[in-house]
């Protein structure tokens, strides 16, 4: 075959990529002053995998966080500063932590004095590590894995609940659940993801349902992307379980669910995923409204009885979005990290962190009760149970933030 | 010859970069780059000098960063101690496997496939077992100390990294005016007519490939003394076995700084990449897809092949 | 302990592995006369699974109908794409073809990120509920039936092969290309040609994968890998290779899923492949010694 060279095209080639290289050495040799802006803008970093396997959750992660922003400013800026309103730096964690912990050194570089995000637990634990370098305080939104707070980091401080505080929670929710229809629920199969968070979770459910009475028959784990229920399905209606716990991302938590249907396979009282992918996704519950019926989930989720938390849902629904909990952790934990900028002695990273560090602020969407960092972790931080009933997503424990009453044990027939 | 001057001075550039770069950011970014480029020299070995294309070096890589991961959390090896056995053992990891698929004359595509077949088999194993840390993966624990092999101040990393490509060209130097490389050339030329020469092929392939893992399970140890943590998916995914392949062919197979060439044009075309299109989710991608398509149509010869160096002869397609 | 599930999972794994064969068939063909490793095919598997769904979802078009639309739509898109961008990257390297693919991939996928977004998409449609009761077992009529359009279409492409003159100027090209063409065969317009078929396939599997499956800018990746695995394993450009490879391959998927659990039972495809390579590395039905 004859060989074109085209000199042209190499000589463009070349030329382009002499400039290219100027641009990043330029870079390289940090020519800070381009960077930084004067300080009429306040800056906050909001970090999250918005391409890659997670970026359905990143970018609803993002979009929450700018709501906050975008409110904040409107309503007139950080008003003990000046009136100085937030710029927000968005950075793209790329599903991959070592990007992540990159763009933290971009963002610290950039002048922000927080980073928000960045949802994944395993991403979370190269970004912590990177602020710290910069002593720039890091409000993990999601990521539930423990290690994230315990590894003694000063500036790193976790707005939601950890694992363990979820399974606990989660346990305990259904054994009141239980208890008070008169313990229906006797054996259990768990179906997880064999990633880091539901591998952990359902270790841990394996120790502990045994103590509530329940016990477990079947393990199931799948990987993430899964792209065939069916054997899972089969083996689930072999065990013939009361409960069906879900631990696993979105994509798959509804293929299951569907599966489920598709193979007539119906659990005897329930399915109560503990941080199931898709059992409190409004979009999910429109969408199959028969397969979704009657799924509880224990997760992160808004207090709805709140005036804010109505008028958030409004905005969320006029905007067209779908109304996650991802949406609504990032909407809060902004209102955190920009109240305690209010209260902060000076715009410096450290009067920052301190100012965290002290927060008590209430005035968010989470059923959390007012905010208290204890080495990191937010004390009050706990998640609430949910269930899908009739297309939507009510809560149903704790009482005090419930928006209707459980259904347990589900319908048969 | 213009080719090796340029690759020379790229070398004393990024020797440069520590003592003059200010930003965290743009030296962890070269220091990455720099780690891409040894991988890249790794594959280089067997594909670019011997003619063996795999696609699955993610398989070395990670069985580097989990060997030495494994060893530090679950045995409390000293990280210098575990980062050695890591490399010897994958190095051998690579020769039984080795023998196994030369032995059978796997060639071109199915070679390449059974790489990656490889890489995925232990993707999902190291996965499965408590023992190399299940779906969670291996956390290194922060010891900052010359006598961990963890450095506070990256900059003494980088320094190591960049002795390590250097070596690695030197390497490539090697194979060029060696007895071992001419072998090595011979049989990505034409392998029968290199066998009626007396070259054994399967022992050939297989030192090839012993030496080519041991490279890219090298990149693996420094990986995760870098990020202290590494799991199943970093490790045996695909982004590790495209990333060996992608900067080599781009930079110019089968030449000394070929690899080099290529980790710094594409990672600074991403870096570009993303500066150009903002925050678009997905289209610095785009861009840099764009640009790899275009590099391919109009540099035929890598990068090296601009600069001048005498072109990889085009050979008849071998068919597998 | 798992043997009254036996039976449904054979079955069920002849289901999944009707859209392997479906996915794979278009593969082979490639691999077979372009000797090209199309790492793009999963992103075109991506790229015609959007298509159906938007043709659903905002024409109202059925997906098994919609086949009748995105077929010569994506074999006009593999044509152009082969003869405009593939090809003239190759150069005479085979890497080259590789890496070109590789860049389409990338492209493919990030224009679907930044067009569609990574939100799921999924369609309602009643194939995916109705199933038909084996008595072992519930088949959902949508795998029934692409398991049926899998033979058929693997029927077609054979009848394609052997009766017609493209198909007999394929086969020449692949066996012998430059004595192709020295008696006129257009090579390169052969090669497009392949190309169109072979992304025309990947266009019908779409179709009878959408009630069933979910579409995100991911989901190519998930099943390119299978589809090579398939290829290589049915022997390449063999039709009838291919789609016993890939029931074959479906019916591993499910026992080894069944037996070792989800998780560990991927290495079964896996395990497989590296088997037959180093065996029978000719495939199950290779044509080649």
């Amino acid at each position: 075959m004859t060989r074109k060279t085209t000199r042209i095209g190499s000589d463009l080639t070349r030329r382009n990529f002499v400039i290219g290289a100027t641009g990043v050495a330029a870079g390289t040799l940090g020519m800070p002053a381009i960077l930084q802006a004067q300080a009429a803008s306040l800056k906050i970093g909001i970090l999250h995998p918005v391409t890659g396997g997670l970026a359905y959750e990143g970018e609803q992660c993002r979009k929450g966080a700018l709501l906050a922003l975008e409110e904040i400013n409107a309503a007139g800026g950080i008003k003990s500063k000046g009136g100085a309103k937030i710029e927000a730096v968005l950075a793209d964690a790329q599903s991959k932590p070592d990007v992540g912990a990159a763009e933290v050194d971009r963002l610290a570089e950039a002048g922000v004095l927080a980073v928000q995000g960045p949802f994944a637990s395993g991403i979370a634990l190269a970004t912590t590590q990177a602020a710290a370098k910069h002593n720039l305080p890091h409000l993990v939104d999601v990521g539930v894995v423990d290690q994230i707070v315990t590894r003694g980091l000063p500036n790193t401080f976790r707005f939601a609940p950890g694992f363990g505080k979820i399974t606990s929670f989660a346990l305990e929710a259904l054994q009141k659940i239980n208890s008070g229809a008169g313990s229906p629920a006797k054996t259990a199969v768990i179906v997880h993801e064999d990633g880091a968070f539901g591998s952990g979770m359902a270790k841990l459910l394996n120790e502990k349902l045994p103590g509530l009475g329940i016990q477990v028959t079947q393990t199931l784990s799948h990987p993430t992307p899964q792209r065939d229920f069916t054997n899972i399905a089969l083996q689930i209606r072999q065990a013939n379980p009361d409960l069906i716990i879900p631990s696993n991302y979105k994509n798959e938590f509804i293929l299951m669910a569907r599966t489920l249907q598709q193979q007539r396979v119906r659990p005897k009282v329930g399915i109560y995923a503990v941080l199931g992918g898709a059992a409190s996704n409004v979009a999910f519950a429109k969408q199959y409204p028969e397969a979704a019926e009657h799924i509880m989930d224990c997760n992160h989720w808004y207090n709805p009885t709140k005036e804010l938390s109505k008028a958030f849902a409004r905005k969320v629904a006029d905007k067209g979005w779908d109304l996650t909990y991802e949406v609504m952790l990032n909407y809060s934990c902004m209102r955190v990290l920009l109240d305690a900028l209010e209260r902060a002695s000076a715009p410096t990273r450290a009067a920052l962190t301190e100012a965290l560090a002290a927060s008590t602020y209430g005035d968010h969407l989470m059923p959390y009760g007012p905010t208290k960092f204890v080495n990191g972790q937010n004390e009050g931080a706990q998640p609430a149970n949910t269930q899908i009933l009739k297309g939507n997503v009510e809560v149903i424990y704790p009482a005090e933030f419930a928006s209707a009453k459980v259904v347990f044990p589900i319908p048969q027939g | 010859m213009s080719a090796r001057i340029a690759g020379c001075v790229l070398l004393a550039a990024l020797l440069v970069v520590p003592f003059v770069v200010r930003s965290e950011f743009w030296l962890s970014f070269w220091l990455l780059v720099l780690m891409f480029a040894f991988l890249g020299q790794a594959w280089n070995v067997l594909g670019g000098y011997a003619g063996q294309f795999s696609f699955g070096h993610a398989l070395f890589f990670g069985g580097g960063a989990f060997g030495t991961a494994i060893l530090q959390v679950r045995h409390g090896l000293n990280a210098y101690l575990a980062g050695a056995v890591a490399i010897a053992l994958t190095a051998l990891v690579g020769g039984v496997l080795g023998y196994l698929i030369f032995r059978y004359r796997l060639r071109g595509a199915y070679f390449a496939l059974v790489t990656l077949a490889f890489a995925e088999v232990a993707r999902v194993l190291i996965a499965s077992f408590e023992y190399t840390g299940g779906g969670f993966g291996m956390l290194v624990p922060l010891a900052h100390g010359a006598a961990n092999f963890q450095f506070s101040d990256r900059r003494i990393f980088y320094l190591i990294v960049w002795a390590l490509v250097a070596g690695g060209c030197l390497i490539a130097l090697w194979l060029e005016g060696s007895r071992f490389g001419a072998q090595l050339i011979a049989l990505r030329e034409n392998e029968d007519g290199a066998q009626a020469l007396g070259v054994d092929l399967v022992r050939t392939k297989v030192l090839a490939l012993m030496l080519s893992a041991a490279m890219a399970a090298t990149v693996g140890v420094f990986y995760v003394q870098n990020f202290l943590f590494v799991d199943s998916h970093i490790a045996f995914g695909p982004a590790m076995s495209i990333e060996a392949l992608l900067v080599t062919i781009i930079g110019g197979m089968g030449t000394i700084f070929g690899p080099l060439f290529g980790a710094v044009l594409l990672h600074a075309v991403g870096e570009l990449a993303k500066q150009i299109t903002g925050n678009a989710p997905g289209l610095n991608l785009v861009l840099y897809g764009v640009l790899l398509i275009l590099a391919l149509r109009f540099l035929p010869n890598g990068l090296a092949g601009i600069l001048g160096r005498k072109p990889k002869p085009v050979r008849e397609t071998a068919d597998a | 302990m798992f043997s009254g599930l036996f039976l449904p999972a054979v079955l069920n794994g002849v289901a999944l592995g009707a859209v392997y064969a479906l996915t794979a068939l278009g593969l082979t063909l490639i691999y077979g006369v372009l000797h090209i490793i199309n790492f793009a095919h999963g992103s075109l598997l991506m790229l015609a699974l959007y298509a159906a769904f938007f043709l659903y979802t905002l024409g109202g078009v059925d997906p098994y109908l919609a086949m009748l639309v995105l077929m010569p739509l994506f074999f006009a898109f593999g044509y152009v794409l082969q003869r405009f961008v593939v090809q003239p990257a190759w150069h005479g390297r085979d890497e080259n073809v590789l890496l070109v693919t590789l860049g389409l991939a990338i492209v493919i996928d990030n224009l679907a990120l930044w067009l569609w977004t990574s939100t799921t998409r999924s369609i309602d449609s009643r194939y995916a509920f109705e199933v038909i009761d084996l008595g072992v077992a519930f088949m959902p009529l949508a795998k029934a039936i692409a398991f049926f359009a899998a033979l058929a279409f693997g029927a077609l492409l054979w009848a394609l092969m052997t009766f017609t003159d493209l198909g007999k100027a394929i086969r020449a090209v692949a066996r012998e290309r430059e004595g192709a063409r020295l008696v006129g065969v257009r090579v390169e317009h052969i090669y497009a040609m392949t190309f169109g078929i072979g992304t025309a396939m990947v266009a019908a599997a779409a179709c009878l994968l959408l009630p069933t499956f979910y579409v995100t800018p991911q989901v190519g990746y998930a099943f390119v890998l299978v589809a090579f695995t398939t290829v290589v394993l049915g022997g390449m450009g063999s039709f009838i290779g291919a789609l016993l490879a890939g029931l074959l391959l479906g019916v591993i998927e499910a026992l080894c899923g069944l037996y070792l659990g989800e998780s560990l039972g991927q290495i079964g495809i896996f395990a497989m492949f590296i088997l037959v390579v180093l065996f029978r590395p000719t495939g199950l039905f290779g044509a080649r010694a």
